[in-house]
């Protein structure tokens, strides 16, 4: 189906536009709202990969949630962050060369794997993903446990950031 | 990939409308731009000061106790499909994830991070 | 039936995280430095997906979940550590943060 390929095309310039343009603009509201459009992008490829759930999850968690809060985090040090001096650090010459080292190696490494040609991504093969997917979080055998962990991660991060966050109002708390 | 089509057509109706309006109020609309009329409006008077106050940090602890429990609602979605097959066990299994991240509530709770006051 | 080789997912993947890395590595920004995170993230994710496509098998969901849970954990914590560090020293320069170093 041509179709697949022209819209999987189109994403993909799309989602690696704002991509570049998320790591190279100055001002951080718009670096977000890039991000945003990246996440999108992205949620886009999981419905082209039978991944319907994940594009809703992908939309409900990354740009519904992350997002908004790194916004929020923005708007938070607004004035700090009208950086008028130099967007890059120090080592930045360096870093970009080993960052496209990096890339070589991971597209060489992929790409000498006889599996990345061979192997198609199916779109006849539908897992059915909710069902699977409850199968294995909830299977004793499966994912059961890492199901309970994750509560306690998010348990942890919960508190480890209200306590951060919070304003600590001098002669109402300790500090 | 059919079964998308009414989602595309949501979508590039609503951007379409979106963009509509804005170049319909552009191309209509008389522009006759002052030094007085491009100031923001701060009831009559002239305004002074940068226009961007910094947002309390409230918004940010509410905005954190919505990531963590988006998370947490997710993960009922496939536990939820699976629940009549899995019976009693489930329901175990699913409250001792709830009663962990109700630990956090609770903190959430006294700590006062509920409040806006 | 095969549309789109998976070797198509791959290097878009890792372009995508290598765009993630860079902008970690070179930019002064910490706000901007986790945007990129979360595109190193996104990458990982969508090989997840794909591999899990490709193999008609769940697992690789699985871990784009267990990953989504980690990146907003990682993302409030991360972020309220910035608001917080904003709040005590008025200037988030990720080049000026070494109280610890000495």
């Amino acid at each position: 189906m041509i179709l697949d390929q022209v819209i999987f095309l189109i994403t993909a310039v799309v989602v690696l536009t704002a991509a570049i343009l998320v790591v190279s603009v100055p001002k951080m509201i718009h670096a977000a709202l890039w991000l945003i459009l990246a996440l999108a992008g992205i949620a886009v490829l999981f419905v082209l990969l039978q991944a319907p759930f994940f594009a809703v999850v992908q939309v409900i968690v990354y740009i519904g949630a992350i997002a908004v809060l790194v916004i929020f985090a923005v708007m938070l040090t607004r004035k700090a962050m009208q950086d008028d001096g130099p967007q890059l650090n120090r080592y930045s010459v360096l870093a970009a060369a080993v960052s496209l080292m990096l890339f070589a190696v991971l597209t060489g490494m992929l790409l000498s794997w006889d599996g990345a040609n061979n192997l198609p991504v199916n779109p006849a093969v539908n897992p059915d993903t909710i069902v699977n997917l409850g199968e294995s979080l909830t299977n004793p055998q499966g994912f059961l446990l890492p199901f309970e962990v994750a509560s306690i991660l998010l348990l942890a991060a919960l508190v480890g950031a209200i306590y951060i966050g919070r304003e600590h109002r001098a002669g109402k708390e300790e500090e | 990939m059919l079964e998308y089509l009414p989602l595309v057509i949501l979508i590039s109706l609503a951007a379409g409308l979106a963009v509509l309006v804005v170049i319909l109020g552009h191309s209509f609309g008389p522009h006759r731009p002052t030094a007085k009329k491009g100031l923001p409006y701060e009831s009559g008077m002239t305004p002074y000061g940068p226009g961007t106050r910094r947002m309390s940090v409230r918004y940010y602890l509410v905005a954190v106790l919505f990531i963590l429990f988006d998370i947490e609602v997710v993960f009922f979605l496939p536990w939820a499909v699976m629940f009549r097959k899995l019976g009693v066990f489930g329901l175990v299994e699913m409250l001792i994830f709830i009663g962990i991240l109700l630990v956090g509530y609770v903190y959430a709770w006294k700590k006062g991070a509920l409040e806006w006051e | 039936m095969n549309t789109i080789p998976m070797s198509y997912y791959l290097v878009l993947s890792a372009v995508m995280f290598t765009l993630g890395a860079i902008g970690v590595i070179i930019r002064r920004n910490p706000l901007v430095m986790f945007m990129s995170l979360e595109l190193m993230f996104n990458a990982a994710n969508l090989t997840f997906v794909a591999f899990s496509n490709a193999f008609g098998n769940a697992n690789g969901q699985i871990f784009v979940f267990f990953v989504m849970v980690v990146a907003a954990a990682e993302v409030a914590v991360g972020l309220a550590l910035i608001v917080a560090i904003f709040r005590t020293r008025h200037s988030i320069d990720i080049d000026l943060m070494n109280t610890l170093k000495n």
